[in-house]
């Protein structure tokens, strides 16, 4: 693994993992945490980057992708993920198509929307239910090791993985009084 | 656009096709490996049932995600044709996706649009195509342009071989009749999609 650079924010060491691994498609339903990376890979010709009208159909997007050679991942928040088991389920899973989703965590540490919180509390059981790996990042200097050997397992093993950004990693979204 | 000039202003004036002759004539055309894929329900069961190609990729679930696996498949390889067929119900579970695809503006991107007005494989319910919702009207309201129906089917084979010729996105307004699929897909994801891949060439 390479030395991480202590000067980069997640979403650049994101960016830069993804590009290593030739990640070079980002579909997204958008997020206010999120928006860095998002800012960023729309910024760098390396990645095709698009938002989707339904996280649904971002999945299925990279489905077909991998089949036809591209490798890509989904970003999108706590609420946007519970719209997927059923793809996760009937595609993802079953075809064993390596589908690589990120996920800004709300719910939780500070959640002011009351349905935010309540739908955060699918997200794990779900990905659970359905056996994909998943691995939440609290700290700066675990994200590169994260997804740097999940999208290796992912590939490897044909298997969907989820990551899912704590607020303890991003500062979340902050409650505006 | 003109290629519209001839083909049926809205979906009551288009003839009623048969699913399974229709698919037939669809992967008649298909002379260089383009791919499909098939949305499930029985849209699916006859394009397994009009030939196994390596190029077919069927779906077994994820209802509404054939235009998106299509254009997944499109953006990886821009050199092949893709071609996506959805039921009426499906694809009215993902009308977004057609404003995607409009927005991505791939050129060789086709969707064809089987419109019984019912979802049959549950029962024969009435969809909302049966109800006024006009598929083809809709898609250009998405920005897919170049949307018609098919007004019989020589006007059918003339639109694909419009799309397996000229710059898309297509799509192809079929209205379909309510016969039994020939055929019932075998369902073994793991090989469907891995004879996909070596279909496409993606793994040898």
């Amino acid at each position: 693994m390479d030395e991480e650079a202590p000067d980069r924010a997640w979403h650049e060491i994101v960016r830069d993992v993804l590009k290593r691994h030739n990640v070079s498609l980002v579909t997204y339903v958008p997020d206010n945490v999120l928006r860095p990376l998002i800012d960023a890979v729309h910024a760098d010709p390396f990645f095709t980057a698009f938002a989707v009208a339904r996280e649904e159909e971002g999945l299925g997007i990279l489905s077909g992708a991998w089949m036809g050679g591209r490798c890509g991942i989904l970003l999108m928040q706590t609420s946007g993920f519970a719209t997927l088991p059923n793809v996760i389920a009937s595609l993802a899973v079953p075809f064993q198509i390596p589908v690589l989703m990120m996920v800004s965590e709300r719910g939780t540490l500070g959640e002011f929307n009351i349905g935010q919180s309540l739908v955060a509390r699918t997200m794990r059981p779900v990905l659970q239910a359905l056996a994909v790996e998943h691995h939440t990042m609290t700290r700066l200097d675990e994200v590169e090791f994260i997804v740097d050997r999940s999208i290796t397992q992912a590939v490897a093993t044909q298997a969907p993985c989820c990551f899912i950004l704590s607020p303890l990693l991003t500062g979340g979204k902050v409650f505006a009084a | 656009m003109s290629f519209s000039a001839n083909h049926p202003t809205n979906r009551a004036q288009a003839k009623v096709l048969n699913r399974f002759d229709i698919t037939e004539r669809l992967v008649a055309r298909l002379k260089h490996d383009e791919a499909v894929i098939g949305g499930i329900g029985y849209t699916n069961f006859d394009l397994w049932g009009a030939g196994q190609r390596a190029q077919n990729f069927y779906m077994l679930g994820s209802m509404g995600l054939a235009v998106p696996i299509a254009l997944g498949v499109a953006l990886a390889q821009p050199q092949r044709r893709v071609f996506a067929l959805e039921g009426d119900g499906s694809i009215l579970m993902q009308l977004g996706s057609l404003a995607t695809v409009a927005a991505r503006a791939r050129k060789n991107l086709a969707i064809v649009i089987m419109d019984n007005g019912t979802y049959q494989i549950t029962g024969g319910q009435q969809t909302l195509t049966d109800q006024g919702a006009d598929i083809v009207a809709i898609a250009r309201g998405a920005g897919l342009v170049q949307s018609a129906w098919a007004a019989d089917e020589g006007a059918f084979e003339e639109l694909v071989d419009l799309a397996l010729r000229e710059d898309g996105p297509w799509l192809i307004g079929c209205r379909i009749d309510r016969d039994k699929p020939k055929d019932t897909t075998e369902r073994d994801p793991a090989r469907i999609r891995d004879q996909f891949m070596r279909g496409l060439g993606v793994k040898k």
